[in-house]
């Protein structure tokens, strides 16, 4: 088996969890990976603090949407205060694969952009 | 025989030692000069030799090694300015072509766009030749307008006939080869057209001058800017200008060597081309980059571009045996360079420059620097293969043969 494309990462890039949208939502957050152009969006609904209900959106490179898909499983259920602590290495160890410096940005598209949503930080996650 | 690609024009193994490198078992096959290009020995040499014989301070010293200096750095401007026809005297050297293009931006464009003025870019370009007008439209409360991309992934004359006759258009900017579709645009014609409407004309060579003849003397444009470093050199800028246009443009940057006499309050300008050219200058690149057109011009450029013509046929003729491949850019060999911008359903153009790279195949995957033109082409990303001297046609067999086992891995 191929050490970076998994199956289960691919299985999770052709059949991603949690992608679409959510209307009416509670929190928002859109950004890019500048490298590449890749784009992502994430739609929250939160209620009593916690992430009810999350769905990404955009377009990516399997890696990234993979990191989005497999992270969005534990996303949920959440408290939104929560995810400030989240780091890069929550993201690569739920990925499973070893990550080179030149895919890094990819992995953690999609936890920028919760931390963007639920913080307004917009810095990359380290 | 050159006229089939089938060997590189060049001694690759003696010339590009780069290129012998070897990863996991396999020679590198490198198809991404429309990026930067790999440097021959000869140049690596020139630039070597330059530092250890007779680097000094140029234009300054009286001493014999500030001599030697001086003459190889106005040696090479002379060499490089005739390679593509030009007045050495209107040849200035910048960091790269982005520096190139905004030294027009800032200087010309602030003393000559105004509110209501129209520049006109089009939607194949490069970010180089995109932002910088967007800035100075900013400042100026210009309009920047885009020509579309036709069907074909070219240009249209009558629509560029149409904008320029509103009679607001003071600038034309424009690729002479997109450094993604790889079309080859029609310079002389649409400088032709700008210069009856009134507006200046700049054109972006950076994919240009390493893959065509390029005779300035014969595009009638105003500006042309290209860099080295796609060149077979090291990164050094060019910017060729019209004589009437430079003299009368004030400086792009202050500082020493521009000036010709400082007082207190203010100063006077250095004569042509110095005028641009503020600060210590790369007379080290200037020299490597002489000798990377002279490598060039010993192949011959009509062979360089024959060259790449049959490596582009090659490739749009073996790419579409890739299930699920879409290519852009124009079909027509005669309007199009060594360059194929490609997508494949299924698979992320990240993925599959991943996936090349295991087979030791270089080629580029993201936006290209052209974020507009992957709305145009409604994509957000495509991989492109691009080719200079050192590349043959067993490298496309390694592309395609790379691509169709990146298809296995995802299972497709």
């Amino acid at each position: 088996m191929d050490a970076l494309y998994r199956d289960y990462i691919l299985e999770h890039y052709k059949n991603p969890r949690n992608f679409g949208e959510l209307d009416p939502h509670d929190l928002e957050w859109h950004d890019h990976n500048p490298l590449c152009g890749d784009e992502l969006g994430v739609h929250i609904v939160v209620g009593d603090g916690v992430i009810k209900e999350l769905r990404f959106h955009g377009q990516g490179c399997a890696i990234s949407q993979a990191a989005a898909s497999i992270t969005s499983e534990d996303l949920v259920g959440m408290p939104v205060d929560g995810i400030a602590k989240l780091d890069a290495d929550w993201v690569i160890d739920h990925l499973g694969i070893d990550i080179s410096p030149t895919r890094r940005k990819c992995a953690l598209l999609s936890l920028k952009v919760m931390r963007g949503a639920t913080t307004g930080d917009a810095s990359w996650p380290e | 025989m050159a006229a089939t690609a089938e060997h590189p024009l060049v001694d690759v193994r003696a010339d590009f030692p780069v290129l012998n490198r070897v990863f996991d078992g396999k020679r590198v096959a490198y198809l991404d000069s429309a990026a930067t290009a790999q440097r021959p020995r000869q140049v690596i040499d020139a630039m070597d030799e330059f530092q250890r014989s007779s680097y000094a301070p140029i234009h300054r010293g009286v001493y014999e090694l500030a001599r030697e200096s001086t003459d190889a750095f106005e040696g090479a401007r002379t060499r490089i300015a005739q390679f593509v026809g030009w007045d050495p005297a209107c040849s200035i050297f910048t960091r790269n072509a982005t520096e190139a293009i905004n030294l027009v931006a800032y200087s010309w464009g602030r003393a000559n766009i105004a509110p209501g003025d129209e520049v006109l870019i089009t939607e194949m370009e490069h970010h180089s030749n995109i932002v910088p007008w967007q800035i100075l439209c900013e400042a100026t409360g210009a309009r920047l307008r885009y020509l579309t991309l036709t069907e074909g992934a070219e240009l249209s004359l009558d629509e560029l006939d149409d904008v320029l006759a509103e009679g607001r258009v003071k600038l034309v900017a424009f690729a002479h080869i997109s450094n993604v579709l790889g079309t080859i645009n029609p310079v002389a014609e649409i400088a032709r057209r700008a210069r009856a409407a009134g507006a200046v004309t700049l054109v972006d060579g950076a994919q240009a001058v390493p893959q065509l003849p390029v005779d300035l003397s014969e595009l009638g444009v105003d500006f042309y800017a290209w860099t080295g470093h796609k060149a077979l050199g090291p990164t050094i800028g060019m910017l060729h200008g019209r004589r009437e246009l430079l003299e009368e443009m004030p400086p792009f940057l202050g500082g020493g060597h521009m000036i010709s006499r400082v007082e207190r309050e203010r100063s006077t300008w250095n004569e042509l081309p110095f005028k641009f050219e503020a600060g210590t200058s790369a007379a080290t690149e200037a020299v490597g980059l002489a000798a990377a057109i002279d490598y060039l011009g010993a192949i011959g450029m009509e062979n360089v571009r024959a060259h790449e013509r049959e490596l582009t046929a090659y490739a749009l003729e073996r790419l579409p045996e890739v299930e699920g491949i879409s290519l852009f850019g124009p079909s027509d060999l005669d309007h199009r360079g060594g360059v194929v911008a490609f997508a494949i359903e299924g698979i992320h153009p990240h993925d599959i420059a991943e996936l090349c790279d295991r087979e030791a195949v270089c080629v580029r995957a993201g936006h290209h620097c052209a974020q507009p033109l992957m709305r145009c082409l409604g994509v957000g990303a495509t991989a492109r293969a691009s080719f200079s001297v050192y590349n043959a046609r067993e490298e496309v067999d390694r592309l395609v043969q790379a691509l169709t086992g990146a298809r296995e891995v995802f299972n497709l």
